[in-house]
């Protein structure tokens, strides 16, 4: 099989074997892209002159045999909310249209490091705000399984270029559900960790108290080596921890049997669409012959998950998201007079309607007069939510399973034009964020129509390991027919 | 009614630099008077993406004025974000704290004319980040970011000044304990200790509060006298033709001398504070409290003008943050457990004044008080240091001089005058430098004309 087409851990193998050059697998990967990404809309720009080089220098130390992680001469790609020096950074916002960061996001740094090559920035819901990639000013992307669908938000660039075969791994961002619910629409593997697993210094904020870096690939294994090069303590995020990264990838085929699957009945209730709940119950079926077992539970509180993250995430934007105003980098509108004229007209034509909605949403839940009654409240539920996943875990549950999102992939126009609806999407993701806890989506099966359907496994804090143990026993055990998307088949 | 039958309640919020090497979130430099914008970097320019990391010895710096102050300093305190846009706050937003902040109550010791001190208590002192500044030119308005970021304490008075001296006295005395700290430099000039005030009336004996102006802009202790007196007596003028005041911020006017309004209740910004999610809570351990250095000379200045009296205030500021500040530092001197008495140096002052000291000696003796806390008269004696004032001492060493300089008493006779100092010397020399030369002066003037 063509190398660039392997799986991120199989690549990394073939790689370590020699039978694989990471420039040559580059320039399929390119060519694939180029050949490919019209349609798609993956990526919103490419670096090949620095991924070729990259991919050069990577060349050498294989043929030394002296390569710097598995993920030597891996390419891989960012969504365009990672500063990296030197090269266009916009959020998919107009806003940021031409910004150029003067330096690298952490993870960005430890991907280098690591020897992986940095393919391009991929296309996103701006601000990360959105689950179709709908929202991205520069034009949505499609879902590689069927071009007249969304791959889901907001990291929809990442989880497209994993499943078209554009690069083998991507790195996202996750605040409500935004790895794991287009990893699930478009039949891939992602991960969002437990929240300060991963420094956020460079990427830019969206809700600092639930973003979070997560992988993509189209294996358990691709996922487990790209979380253990970014994952760790930063100087630089007091908000990420001090707890050592364990070698995710040496654990990865230990048998689960022992561990306890709870299945929360509040996460397989109204609006799920029968064909998901079916292939989630075969996944949970899967890690039952594996051994686990598996035990009904309630979180009595994720029902309003919802409604306490449009507080938070929206508060916490308001705030975040004022820096643009126009005066020190990004775009400026042409304004007369005040001071405050510039702002204004800076940001009306800068943000897009969804960023200015949340804008305003979290503006008012902080004003004076309101804070206690939002965005207190909502801190206070925060908590009651946590508090459920804690008695879980406490009462001997290892992981939570559920679906990733209720449905497969929808079409585009769809639901851009119902907030509500769209905000549905993120009904089993969400609660993660809120909760802090590491989750991550899994394919489980195919609609009939031929979409790809994702399994979320929450797990306690810190514990990656085990749900990426937990994910790998299902993706053993479903051993899930190597589909490639109708593009790919195309071509 | 009249102006006496009003009462000013003013509370005073002070912004006070600490005097760390970098900044409070990142580790640029806060030297001031950097060329424009050399001193950022991605967290203090507030570019998307970048955050905040703590600089503990901020942290330090604000244990160190809570336990001078003896506040109560908070194990957990939360950081939170003031939301209000303008071009010098490049986030946004300041970092701030609001309901938890790192210390509470305490007093800051003012001295009094007739030599006691008053404690004037504090609401709180709270760490925050500075914004950077807007310069207004002709090529446009510009903005500097060398300023942002670098680390402030508020710190807030409870509205316990009665008039505009008061006012004046207080910040003095706040000024010079953080000076003493080693916290802040005391520049108001350079705007590294700023003041804001907030003023009201009341009719006297009454309780309850007037409504609250809020002046800003006051950057001398002139200007805050000036600017006090000047908004009481607006105040009172207003109430006495049955007007009201508006709740609003007035700006200082130092050339006019005035206030003006700058913006009223209505226009106030709604900062919606909330707790910071990019720091976890401040976390200071009761050892890490035990562990910060108070030099104790906010208490040792109050105790030397108690001794040596109310005129010798300025003259204990000298000694206080120099000769004594210096020992401390070089840990030659450990104020919690001093051996001197804060009455043995207003007993140097005394020596000196009645000139048994010169101020060379004086500080010598000081120095040696300091070190052994021996009585000042003892090391005076064992120093040989005591000044020779007595005339009928010293008029046999002038007959000497006098007698061996023939030539230089013709030059100074036939018009010479400036020779005076050869004279002084020469007997400065025999009484080796004891002789007081003020004394000598007198002698030589009178025998030689």
């Amino acid at each position: 099989m063509n190398p660039s087409l392997l799986p991120l851990g199989d690549l990394s193998r073939a790689l370590d074997r020699g039978e694989a050059r990471p420039s040559a697998v580059l320039e399929e990967c390119l060519s694939r892209t180029a050949r490919l990404d019209g349609k798609v809309h993956a990526f919103l720009r490419l670096t090949e002159g620095q991924a070729r080089a990259a991919a050069r220098a990577s060349d050498e130390r294989r043929a030394r045999k002296e390569p710097l992680s598995p993920l030597d001469g891996v390419p891989v790609g960012l969504k365009d909310l990672f500063c990296q020096e030197g090269v266009e950074t916009t959020a998919g916002s107009r806003i940021l249209e031409g910004y150029h960061p003067p330096y690298d996001a952490t993870v960005v740094r430890k991907l280098r490091e690591a020897g992986a090559v940095l393919v391009g920035k991929l296309n996103m819901d701006e601000f990360a705000m959105g689950s179709s990639t709908e929202n991205s000013a520069y034009g949505p992307t499609r879902n590689p399984w069927d071009l007249e669908r969304t791959p889901g938000g907001s990291s929809g660039g990442s989880a497209a270029a994993v499943a078209a075969r554009f690069v083998p791994g991507t790195l996202g961002t996750d605040t409500g559900g935004s790895i794991r619910q287009p990893a699930a629409l478009v039949g891939c593997v992602g991960m969002k960790p437990t929240y300060g697993r991963v420094s956020r210094y460079g990427v830019v904020a969206f809700a600092s108290s639930l973003d979070q870096v997560g992988p993509f690939a189209q294996d358990v294994r691709g996922v487990a080596l790209l979380l253990r090069a970014i994952a760790g303590r930063d100087p630089n995020d007091q908000t990420s921890s001090l707890r050592p990264v364990p070698d995710y990838d040496a654990d990865l085929e230990k048998p689960v049997g022992g561990l306890t699957i709870g299945v929360p009945k509040e996460y397989f209730g109204e609006g799920l669409d029968p064909a998901v709940e079916k292939s989630v119950r075969t996944g949970i079926a899967a890690l039952e012959r594996e051994g686990c077992t598996v035990k009904a539970i309630s979180l009595p509180n994720s029902p309003h998950a919802i409604a306490t993250y449009y507080l938070v995430a929206t508060a916490e934007a308001s705030s975040n998201l004022a820096r643009y105003d126009g005066i020190r980098y990004g775009q400026r509108a042409p304004a007369r007079g005040s001071l405050l004229d510039l702002y204004e007209k800076t940001r009306a034509a800068g943000f897009g309607a969804e960023v200015k909605r949340r804008i305003l949403l979290g503006t008012y839940a902080l004003s004076a007069g309101y804070y206690d009654a939002y965005y207190l409240r909502a801190q206070k539920v925060r908590a009651l939510i946590r508090r459920d996943f804690d008695q879980a875990f406490a009462a001997g549950v290892d992981a939570v399973v559920s679906p990733t999102s209720p449905w497969a992939a929808f079409r585009l126009g769809e639901k851009v034009d119902d907030p509500l609806a769209m905000y549905l999407n993120d009904i089993y993701t969400v609660p993660v964020n809120l909760a802090g806890l590491p989750g991550i989506s899994v394919p489980s099966g195919f609609t009939q129509a031929g979409l790809p359907i994702g399994m979320q496994l929450i797990g306690r804090p810190f514990e990656e390991g085990t749900l990426l143990r937990l994910a790998r026993a299902a993706e053993r055990a479903l051993a899930l027919p190597r589909r490639l998307p109708l593009l790919l088949e195309r071509t | 009614m009249s102006i006496h039958d009003w009462e000013p309640v003013i509370g005073l919020e002070v912004h006070a630099q600490l005097l760390t090497r970098s900044k409070i979130f990142c580790s640029c430099s806060t030297a001031f008077g950097a060329p424009p914008n050399s001193l950022v970097c991605p967290v203090c320019l507030g570019l998307p993406g970048a955050l905040p990391a703590l600089n503990r010895s901020a942290v330090e710096m604000a244990i160190k004025a809570g336990k001078a102050f003896g506040s109560a300093i908070a194990e957990r305190s939360i950081w939170a974000r003031k939301n209000y846009f303008y071009p010098d706050l490049p986030k946004g937003y300041q970092i701030s704290q609001y309901e938890l902040p790192i210390c509470k109550g305490g007093a800051v010791p003012v001295p009094q004319p007739d030599g006691s001190v008053r404690k004037v208590p504090l609401t709180r002192i709270h760490l925050e980040e500075d914004a950077g500044k807007n310069v207004h030119g002709a090529a446009g308005s510009q903005v500097d970011l060398n300023r942002s970021g670098v680390p402030l304490v508020e710190i807030v008075g409870e509205p316990e000044l009665r008039s505009a001296e008061e006012a004046s006295e207080y910040l003095k005395a706040l000024r010079l304990s953080l000076m003493y700290l080693g916290i802040n430099d005391g520049n108001l000039e350079e705007g590294s200790f700023r003041c804001d005030a907030n003023v009201s009336v009341r009719r006297k004996g009454t309780q309850k509060f007037g409504t609250r102006v809020e002046l800003k802009n006051i950057n001398s202790f002139r200007f805050v006298r000036q600017a006090i007196e000047h908004e009481i007596e607006r105040q009172i003028a207003a109430y006495e033709r049955g007007e009201k005041v508006v709740q609003e911020t007035r700006l200082f006017d130092n050339e006019k001398g005035e206030t003006r309004p700058m913006r009223t209740k209505e226009e106030a910004n709604d900062y919606r504070y909330f707790p910071e999610p990019d720091l976890p809570p401040l976390v200071v351990s009761r050892e890490w409290v035990a562990k910060v250095q108070v030099p104790r000379l906010v208490e040792l200045h109050a105790r030397i003008v108690e001794a040596a009296g109310p005129e010798a205030a300025r003259r204990a500021a000298n000694v206080v943050t120099g000769e004594v500040a210096r020992l401390v530092n070089e840990g030659a001197l450990d104020l919690s457990s001093p051996r001197f008495q804060p009455a043995q140096i207003a007993e140097v002052f005394r020596l000196q004044d009645a000139g048994t000291l010169s101020s060379t000696a004086a500080k010598d003796v000081l120095a040696e008080v300091l070190r052994t806390g021996k009585p000042p008269a003892q090391i005076v004696q064992e120093k040989g240091l005591s000044q020779v004032s007595d005339e009928s001492a010293l008029e046999a060493v002038v007959d000497a001089v006098i007698a061996r300089s023939s030539a230089e008493v013709e030059k100074y006779k036939s018009g010479k005058k400036n020779l005076l100092g050869f004279f002084v010397g020469q007997a400065m020399k025999d009484l080796k430098g004891k002789g007081n030369p003020g004394v000598l002066n007198t002698l030589f003037k009178k025998r030689l004309e």
